[in-house]
C-alpha cells in the first residue's frame, strides 16, 4: 500500500537494470538530493557543518572506499587510517608546493597518490588472505604514520609536526582555511560524496565489480573461469585507496584545517571505518553511508540529548553514550548480522507487499 | 527511524536552549573520562570551584553572574572542536582547551570568530608573539621557557657545566610533547650536552621499551613531557629501573599527586617544573572551603582541593576572571563581548598586591601582558615530591628562562606561521 507499484512495467533492459527501478524510490532519492543541495545550504551553521555534515561526508567516502576493498573484493584491510594520512599529507605538500592549484584537482591528485601507495601495500594480497592480509595492512598503518612523523619533509619541518591547510578559494569562495562559509564546505564535500558514490555504484555493478565479487566469493574458482586475480585485487586496492585518500584530503583540508599525524590517523580510525562497514553492511553502497552515520553521528546525537536536553553531568553523559553505542552495535549485529543495509532491504521488501505478508 | 527521531529531538533541544540574559559565559572544555581523566578531573574541579566561589561570595564579576558551560572532550581533538562549535554561539568569552592538540585546531577558528584563547602554559608556544597571534595568549610561561628553566636547574645542580652530559626527553608523541624539542636542540648546542629523544605514543601505557632504553643508555637526566596516564606509568617504570628520582624532572603538566601516587615511596624526590605554589596555605582556600566545599557546591567530591592541578584550575579561572574585570574596566561596560575580553587579556596586569587582594599572596609570579608579548614573564620554579609527607613543595625560587634563546625561536616560528597563512603582524604602538 505504501509502494504504489501498479502499472510500472519496464520496456527496456536499461530501465530494468536501473539502480532505483521503483519510481517512488527514484523520486524519494532525488527529492532528498534536492533538499540537500537547495534547502540545507541556506540553514547550515558552523556547528552542523563541523559536527554533523562534514564528518558524515568524509567518513562516508572512507567507508565507501573500504567497502569496495573488504565488502566487494573480500580483502580485509586495517590500513585505512594510514591511507587517509597519505591523502592528507599529499594534499598538504601539493597545496604548499603549488599554491595556484585548485582544490578539486588537489583532492583528485591526492587520491591518485594514495591509490599508488595502496597498490604497493596491496601486493601481499596476491599471496596471503584473510586475517594474514589484515596484519600486512596493519603494517601499512603503522609504517605510514611512523614515516610521516620521521621525515620532516612531509610536514615542512615545522616545530610541532602538525600540518595546516593554507587558504584556497574556488570561484572567489574560500574552500579551506578558517574563513570558509559553512554552506561552501558543505556543498564541496557533498559534491564529492555524491559523484563518487555514483561512480562506486556503477563500478560495482559493472565488469570490474563483478570480478571483485567473484574473487571475494571463491577466488580459486574465479581464477579458473578467467578472472585475473592480480588485476582484480590490485584494482580493488587502487580504487579503494583512491577513495580513502580523497577522504583523507577532505578531512585535512576542508573539515579540520589542520591535522597531527599520530592522533588524527591512528589505528582507531582504521577500526572505526571497519566497524562502519560491518555495521552498515558489507558489499553495499547504502550500507557504507548508513554505517558512517551510525558511528559518527550517533555519539553527537546522544551527547546533545544527554547533556543538552536532559542536563546530565558531562562525564556521566559520555560514559552513558559509550555504553549505549556499544549496546546498539551488539543489538544491531544480533538482529541482522549482515548489517543495517540488509535490514533496510528486508524492510523495503516487506513494505512493498504490506499489508500483505507475501 | 530511531535516528531521525533522536536527531529531531536533539535539534529542537538545541534550538530551544536559549542562554540566560546578561551572564558572563565561561566555557570549560574538560575531560573527566578517558586516559587523561586523572589529570583532567582536579583541574576541572578547581576551575569550577573558583567560578562558583565568585558567584556565591561576590555575586559574579562586577555584579554580573558567571555562567559556566562544561563540555567533555576526552582530550580528543575532534570532540574539542565540536565543543567549541557548540558553545561559541552562547556568548563564550574565552576558551581554555587544556589540550595543545585542540588549541592548534582552534587557533585559526577562534581568530576568525573573534574569541580569545588562553592556553596557559601550553601550546602553541610561538603564540607568545602577540603581533602575529592577536587572539591567542599563553602566559605566564611557555614550553620553551619551561625547557630552558629545567636546563637552568640542571646547570645549577651540576655547578654550571653540563658539557658531555646526556639528557633524555621522554615525550608524549603529539604536538604537545614535540614542542620543547627545538629549544632543547638549541640548548644542547649551547651547553654541550647530548640530547636523547624518546617518544611515547598515546595513551602511554606501554613504556617498558622506552625505559629499558633509558636503563641501557644511562642518561644523566631525564626530562618528561607527559600527560594523563603516561605520567603515572613513566614514574612507575623509572622507579622500577631505579633511576635516581632527583634527576627525573617533568614539565609543569607532569607533576601532580595523581602522577606520583601509583609509584608510592619509590617516587620520592621526583621533580617537576611549577607555575605556582601547590597546597591550601592561602587565604583564598578558606573562602573556597566556606562558600563552596562546605556549602555542598563543590564540583567534585572536594578531595582534590589544594592539589597541584586543582590549583592550576583555580589559577586559570582567576586569570580569566581578572581579564574579564579588566575588560569591564577598560570599556566601562558590565556585559562584555569576546572582543572586549580580548582587550582585557591584552592589557592584563596582576601584581603582587592584587594577588594578595585575591587571597593568593605569593602564589605565582606577577603577570604583565602586553600587545606584543602574550607569553608573559616566562618564569617558573621547580617543585619536588616528598613521598613520606605526600606533598609537593617548591624547592627553588621563580626563575626566568634563557630569553636570548627563547625569544629568537619565538620570532622564527611565529614569522614562519605568519608567512604560511598570509598574516600581516599587527602594529603594537
Amino acid at each position: 500500500m505504501l509502494y504504489r507499484e501498479a502499472g510500472e512495467f519496464k520496456t527496456s533492459y536499461q530501465a530494468d537494470l536501473a539502480t532505483f527501478p521503483i519510481r517512488i524510490e527514484l523520486w524519494g532519492f532525488w527529492s532528498v538530493m534536492a533538499v540537500a543541495v537547495l534547502v540545507v545550504p541556506f540553514f547550515v551553521n558552523d556547528y552542523w557543518e563541523q559536527a554533523i555534515f562534514l564528518p558524515f561526508f568524509v567518513y562516508g567516502l572512507a567507508a565507501l572506499g573500504l567497502n569496495i576493498l573488504t565488502g566487494y573484493c573480500g580483502q580485509l584491510s586495517l590500513g585505512t587510517g594510514g591511507f587517509m594520512a597519505v591523502g592528507a599529507y599529499a594534499t598538504y605538500k601539493l597545496m604548499t608546493s603549488f599554491p595556484g592549484l585548485d582544490m578539486i584537482s588537489i583532492t583528485l591528485l591526492s587520491g591518485l597518490i594514495t591509490a599508488g601507495v595502496g597498490v604497493f601495500f596491496g601486493l601481499p594480497s596476491l599471496r596471503i588472505k584473510g586475517f594474514y592480509l589484515a596484519v600486512a595492512t596493519l603494517a601499512a598503518q603503522f609504517f605510514l604514520i611512523w614515516m610521516f612523523n620521521k621525515w620532516g619533509w612531509f610536514y615542512n619541518y615545522s616545530a610541532s609536526g602538525q600540518i595546516s591547510a593554507p587558504e584556497r578559494t574556488m570561484f572567489g569562495l574560500a574552500i579551506t582555511g578558517p574563513y570558509t562559509h559553512p554552506a561552501v564546505t558543505y556543498l564541496f564535500c557533498f559534491g564529492f560524496l555524491f559523484v563518487f558514490a555514483w561512480v562506486a555504484r556503477n563500478l560495482v555493478r559493472g565488469r570490474v565489480g563483478r570480478s571483485w565479487m567473484a574473487i571475494r566469493d571463491m577466488d580459486i574458482a574465479a581464477e579458473i573461469i578467467g578472472v585475473n586475480p592480480l588485476m582484480s585485487k590490485l584494482s580493488a586496492f587502487a580504487v579503494s585507496s583512491f577513495y580513502i585518500g580523497m577522504s583523507g584530503a577532505l578531512y585535512f583540508a576542508v573539515w579540520k584545517g589542520a591535522a597531527e599525524g599520530t592522533e588524527a590517523f591512528s589505528i582507531t580510525v582504521s577500526f572505526n571505518v571497519l566497524f562502519m562497514i560491518i555495521i552498515g553492511g558489507l558489499g553495499s553502497i547504502f550500507g557504507s553511508l548508513i554505517g558512517a552515520a551510525f558511528i559518527v553521528l550517533l555519539p553527537v546525537v546522544f551527547k546533545n540529548v544527554f547533556v543538552g536536553a536532559l542536563g546530565w553531568p558531562t562525564d556521566i553523559a559520555t560514559h552513558a553514550q559509550i555504553i549505549l553505542l556499544g549496546g546498539l552495535i551488539i543489538g544491531f549485529l544480533i538482529a541482522e548480522p549482515h548489517g543495517i543495509a540488509a535490514l533496510w532491504r528486508t524492510a523495503k521488501e516487506k513494505l512493498r507487499l504490506w499489508p500483505f505478508p507475501h | 527511524m530511531k535516528l531521525t527521531k533522536l536527531a529531531i529531538a536533539a535539534a529542537t533541544a538545541l534550538a530551544v536552549a536559549t542562554p540566560a540574559a546578561a551572564d558572563l559565559v565561561f566555557p570549560l572544555l574538560s575531560y573527566r573520562t578517558g586516559a587523561y581523566a586523572p589529570n583532567g578531573i582536579p583541574y576541572a574541579d578547581g576551575f569550577t570551584d573558583y567560578l562558583t566561589l565568585l558567584n556565591e561570595r561576590d555575586g559574579g564579576i562586577g555584579g554580573v553572574p558567571i555562567k559556566m558551560i562544561e563540555c567533555e572532550t576526552a582530550y580528543n581533538t575532534d570532540k574539542g572542536v565540536e565543543c567549541y562549535e557548540a558553545t561559541k554561539g552562547d556568548g563564550s568569552l574565552v576558551y581554555q582547551p587544556l589540550s595543545t592538540g585542540v588549541t592548534y585546531q582552534l587557533i585559526p577558528k577562534a581568530t576568525a570568530d573573534g574569541i580569545p584563547i588562553h592556553s596557559m602554559g601550553y601550546g602553541r608556544t610561538s603564540a607568545a608573539n602577540g603581533k602575529v597571534f592577536p587572539w591567542i595568549f599563553n602566559f605566564p610561561a611557555t614550553y620553551w621557557d619551561g625547557a630552558s628553566i629545567i636546563v637552568k636547574h640542571i646547570l645549577d645542580q651540576e655547578g654550571g657545566d653540563i658539557s658531555g652530559k646526556k639528557i633524555a626527553l621522554v615525550y608524549h608523541n603529539s604536538a604537545y610533547g614535540k614542542e620543547p624539542i627545538r629549544t632543547l636542540e638549541v640548548l644542547s648546542k649551547k651547553h654541550g650536552f647530548e640530547l636523547m629523544l624518546l617518544p611515547v605514543d598515546h595513551p602511554g601505557q606501554e613504556q617498558k621499551a622506552t625505559w629499558l632504553q633509558v636503563r641501557k643508555e644511562k642518561p644523566d637526566y631525564v626530562l618528561m613531557w607527559g600527560w594523563g596516564v603516561m605520567n603515572q606509568v613513566a614514574i612507575t617504570e623509572a622507579a622500577s629501573i631505579r633511576f635516581p628520582m632527583d634527576h627525573f624532572i617533568g614539565i609543569w603538566w607532569s607533576g601532580s599527586e595523581a602522577d606520583v601516587g601509583p609509584a608510592g615511596e619509590a617516587a620520592h624526590g621526583y621533580k617537576s617544573a611549577a607555575l605556582h605554589h601547590p597546597g591550601t596555605d592561602f587565604p583564598l582556600f578558606a573562602d573556597i572551603s566556606r562558600y563552596v566545599v562546605d556549602a555542598g557546591k563543590a564540583a567534585g567530591d572536594g578531595s582534590h582541593v589544594g592539589e597541584v592541578l586543582y590549583n592550576r584550575g583555580v589559577y586559570t579561572a582567576m586569570i580569566a576572571t581578572e581579564a574579564a574585570r579588566n575588560a569591564q574596566a577598560i570599556h566601562g561596560v558590565k556585559d562584555i563581548t569576546p572582543s572586549m575580553m580580548r582587550d582585557g587579556f591584552d592589557t592584563l596586569k596582576i601584581d603582587g598586591a592584587r594577588l594578595a587582594e585575591l587571597g593568593l599572596p605569593g602564589f605565582a609570579p606577577e603577570i604583565n601582558v602586553s600587545c606584543a608579548d602574550h607569553g608573559g614573564p616566562g618564569i617558573a620554579a621547580i617543585a619536588q615530591w616528598d613521598a613520606k609527607a605526600k606533598t609537593w613543595a617548591l624547592i627553588t625560587d621563580f626563575v626566568a628562562s634563557d630569553r636570548e634563546v627563547v625569544d629568537a625561536l619565538i620570532a622564527e616560528d611565529s614569522s614562519a606561521y605568519a608567512e604560511e597563512n598570509n598574516i600581516t603582524p599587527r602594529d603594537c604602538n
